[in-house]
């Protein structure tokens, strides 16, 4: 039997980067694979060459034995290549049959095919189990519902072959079981999927086949009952890294202690009368998935906002007014969720961005001119202590691999060993590698006595790191569980919300 | 065909791509002066000769620039923070109508030496003070500025035509509408012998060089920057939006509101509606030119200033209408626009 998918040793290259170099690769019918790799191992490249986004520079695709003709998606759509992205394509101010119908209408037509639209539509949910109301606005829908508008979406366009970017990246691990089992019993109707992730356990879980990228060649095709999770690991990065280990310490006094803290914006209640207290030397791993309040909470003690009511303290004095600049003077380390966005100004050279928190403090300003030689000489100091490579104090901070920068951050924020350390997501996006030296870092700073809140989506991270555990959802808090009594399933349950559900009981 | 962002911009292309950009837009240009029935080179001759051919060619040219230099850092400031003063024709105008009545008033019978300095400062209050509208209506409503201060050039204009038809009115003008003239002694003194070129230019150049000195060395400059480049990750770092903005609206309005005075000082002596042959839009060109470096606003003034004063003297010379500079400028802030992208960028297949 043909395969329904065939790459044929495609090559693409980004100046002086070679993205992908020769891959070959086949997708049976009825089959999952799992495309398996780091940041930039060019998982997305290669996705993005097959759906025509991307024109390879060597190399050929082949869909139900057919060549591709390259660089025009509307021809592999026409094959039936269909692609769900990790960022949705989806207009929020539109219905959800607008959005499927977007694009797969000729333009010039007096009458739409509405109707017709909407009976394929409704049929396709109701065969494969994903149920949608066709007139919500998609900007009202939660994003296990707007994932799953991408997927009809590209269902009504006759897709044989589904491509998922990164599918669970957004979803609670509930949702995500979910949508492995919709995937599973697509592939009982004829479909292939091909999705791409770099989590061990949900390829285990969900493939049948696993394919191995690193640095943009295919190192390894395994079938998913050969391998083991260890061993992907290893394949995946190419060498054994191990996070490092939390050692035992006695938690000090309280640093920080938030009571009752509630914050409502536009009418919306965003954190809901939460408490916590974090200790010196000790680390609080506060997980939950991506929405439920995670990036208020974030703002919050950053001192972007100000809580509605409650109270938060620092060392026992009301920090609730305290701006930025403040914070940094009190002792406050932030570790911002978004680098791009909030961490760092690409544009912006290291040294001014290892400055930029504290602009105007004596040490980098004198009469209000910068002192641009200390300031230098700081970046330079940083760049030697937390091993940012690549990087000079002159460099344009936007040239930095996403864990250098990240490095850049941390050791921003770590520089006046803070009483206070704010970790929100501080490894996301980042490689083996870089999360093991970011892990380092943390637990270093928690050796010596800084009180760390690490808010996180990935379990792993929150378990290595954490002495206590709590969860959020929906903007409200789980009671805390010492590390030693959480495991996997009882987080992944509190991340759903099920602690409400015993409290009532 | 795409377009892929450099990693670094080499710095020959960052050099020569608005030289590139003039040389394009002139040679674009030439085309309309061959429709009119010139030779192109002829009338490009006829406009260096116009611009810098003679002593007074080119003090000419350099008291149109001086307006140019002022009204171009109030754009570079102003973008640079990415706040988007489309306004100083109208803070020119305001900061003219002020000088023009204190000049004659209240400032009259101060010495040169303490009016002079006292009458560009309201000159610079009232161009601030017309920036500063606009740009607490964005800081507090979200208001696009690009309207506000676009839109209150009109109302400036307006405004002067009011005064200058009112109290303001010069009896000595024939009923020409023009304002009275300042007091003589107020008038800045020649930086040339014999020509209309007064020491209004080094004023413009030395605030060229405040602008460099705050730009690039104080605190205040680092931080507009970092908030022209991402108000959020300025806002993490503690980089207060509203003062850095109202701060740079205050220095934007302030050299428009300047250019409008020095106008007036060095220039005419009182203030009309016809003052200024759009300084204030020249200004953006101008900064959009230099690529927002205040060195580079002196230059691109000279050219632009080059331009305009030679196509008057061209449009004497030959059958090609002065309003060929409009449209050379025009062409040259378009071309910049696309030599810009394509410094920064490149094209890939």
């Amino acid at each position: 039997m043909t395969p329904v998918l065939e790459l044929h040793r495609i090559t693409k290259r980004f100046g002086p980067l070679l993205a992908n170099d020769g891959i070959t690769l086949s997708l049976a019918q009825g089959e999952v694979l799992a495309l398996l790799g780091e940041n930039g191992a060019g998982k997305t490249t290669l996705m993005n060459i097959l759906f025509g986004h991307y024109r390879a520079d060597e190399g050929e695709v082949r869909v139900m034995g057919r060549p591709l003709p390259p660089g025009k998606p509307r021809a592999a759509i026409e094959a039936g290549v269909g692609m769900v992205h990790q960022h949705f394509t989806l207009a929020g101010n539109l219905s959800v049959l607008d959005n499927v119908v977007i694009g797969s209408e000729p333009l010039f037509r007096l009458r739409s095919r509405r109707a017709e639209a909407r009976a394929k539509l409704l049929a396709l949910a109701d065969r494969f189990g994903l149920p949608v109301d066709p007139e919500a606005r998609v900007a009202d829908l939660s994003v296990g519902e707007r994932q799953r508008v991408e997927i009809l979406k590209a269902l009504t366009r006759d897709a044989r072959i589904l491509i998922l970017d990164e599918p669970t990246a957004v979803l609670a691990r509930p949702e995500a079981e979910q949508l492995f089992r919709t995937l599973r019993g697509m592939t009982g109707q004829g479909l292939s999927i091909v999705f791409i992730s770099h989590k061990l356990p949900e390829v285990m879980a969900a493939s049948d086949r696993v394919a191995v990228l690193r640095a943009g060649r295919l190192v390894a095709e395994r079938r998913t009952s050969d391998t083991t999770p260890a061993e992907l690991a290893e394949l995946m990065v190419g060498r054994r890294v191990t996070r490092p280990r939390r050692a035992a310490r006695a938690p000090g006094p309280v640093v920080l202690r938030a009571e009752d803290v509630t914050l409502v914006e536009r009418g919306e209640t965003r954190l809901d009368a939460i408490g916590f207290e974090v200790r010196e030397g000790e680390i609080l791993g506060l997980v939950g998935v991506s929405g439920n309040g995670q990036a208020t909470l974030g703002r919050l003690l950053s001192g972007l906002v100000r809580p509605t009511s409650g109270h938060l303290t620092l060392g026992g004095q009301d920090m609730t007014a305290l701006t930025p600049r403040a914070l940094a003077r009190a002792g406050v380390g932030r570790i911002p969720e978004d680098r791009h966005a909030e961490g760092v100004i690409g544009e912006l050279a290291v040294w001014e961005n290892a400055t930029l928190e504290r602009a105007r403090d004596p040490a980098f300003a004198r009469n209000g001119f910068v002192r641009r030689i200390a300031a230098r000489t700081f970046a330079q100091d940083l760049i030697r202590r937390f091993d940012i490579r690549g990087a000079t104090p002159e460099t344009r901070t936007r040239l930095l691999s996403g864990g250098n920068m990240q490095k850049l951050i941390l050791g921003r924020a770590l520089a006046a060993n803070p009483r206070f350390l704010l970790a929100n997501q501080p490894t996301r996006g980042l490689d083996e590698g870089a999360i093991a030296a970011v892990h380092a870092q943390l637990l270093a700073a928690r050796e010596a006595g800084a009180a760390i809140l690490l808010i996180t989506e990935e379990l792993d991270e929150a378990l290595a790191l954490s002495d206590r555990l709590q969860a959020i959802v929906k903007g409200r808090l789980s009671a805390p569980v010492p590390a030693e009594e959480a495991d996997p399933r009882r987080l992944g349950l509190l991340m759903a919300g099920a602690w409400e559900v015993s409290h009532a009981a | 065909m795409r377009l892929e962002r450099r990693p670094q911009v080499p710095l020959l292309y960052a050099a020569v791509s608005p030289v590139a950009a003039v040389l394009l837009a002139l040679t674009l240009a030439a085309g309309l002066i061959a429709a009119a029935g010139v030779n192109p080179l002829a009338a490009y001759a006829e406009m260096l000769k116009g611009a810098l051919g003679s002593r007074l060619a080119v003090t000419e040219m350099l008291a149109r620039a001086t307006p140019l230099i002022l009204t171009g850092l109030a754009a570079a400031v102003a973008f640079r923070a990415r706040l988007w003063n489309i306004g100083a024709e109208g803070q020119f105008y305001l900061g003219a109508l002020t000088v023009a009545w204190a000049g004659h008033g209240p400032l009259a019978a101060l010495p040169p030496v303490l009016g002079i300095p006292v009458a560009m400062l309201l000159g610079m209050a009232a161009g601030a003070l017309l920036l500063l509208g606009p740009t607490a209506l964005r800081l507090g409503f979200g208001v696009d500025e690009v309207v506000t201060t676009l839109l209150l050039n009109f109302v400036a204009v307006l405004f002067v035509g009011l005064m200058v038809e009112g109290p303001l009115k010069d009896p000595m003008a024939f009923g020409w509408p023009s304002s009275v003239p300042v007091a003589s002694g107020l008038r800045l003194p020649d930086l040339v012998p014999r020509s209309r070129l007064h020491i209004g230019l080094l004023v413009a150049i030395g605030a060229a060089l405040l602008v460099w000195l705050a730009n690039a060395r104080t605190v205040w400059g680092a931080e507009s920057r970092a908030a022209g480049l991402s108000p959020r990750a300025a806002a993490f770092a503690g980089v207060s939006l509203p003062r850095t903005l109202l701060g740079t609206a205050i220095l934007s309005g302030g050299l428009a509101g300047l250019a409008g005075g020095i106008e007036v000082l060095g220039s005419t002596g009182y203030v009309t509606t016809t003052l200024s042959p759009g300084f204030g839009y020249a200004g953006i060109v101008v900064a959009m030119l230099a690529g927002l470096h205040p060195a580079g606003v002196v230059a691109a003034a000279v050219f632009v200033a080059t331009i305009f004063v030679g196509a008057d003297a061209m449009s004497r010379a030959t059958e090609v209408p002065s309003f060929i500079a409009d449209v050379i400028m025009s062409l040259s802030l378009l071309c910049m626009i696309v030599a810009l992208l394509l410094a920064t960028h490149r094209v890939v297949r």
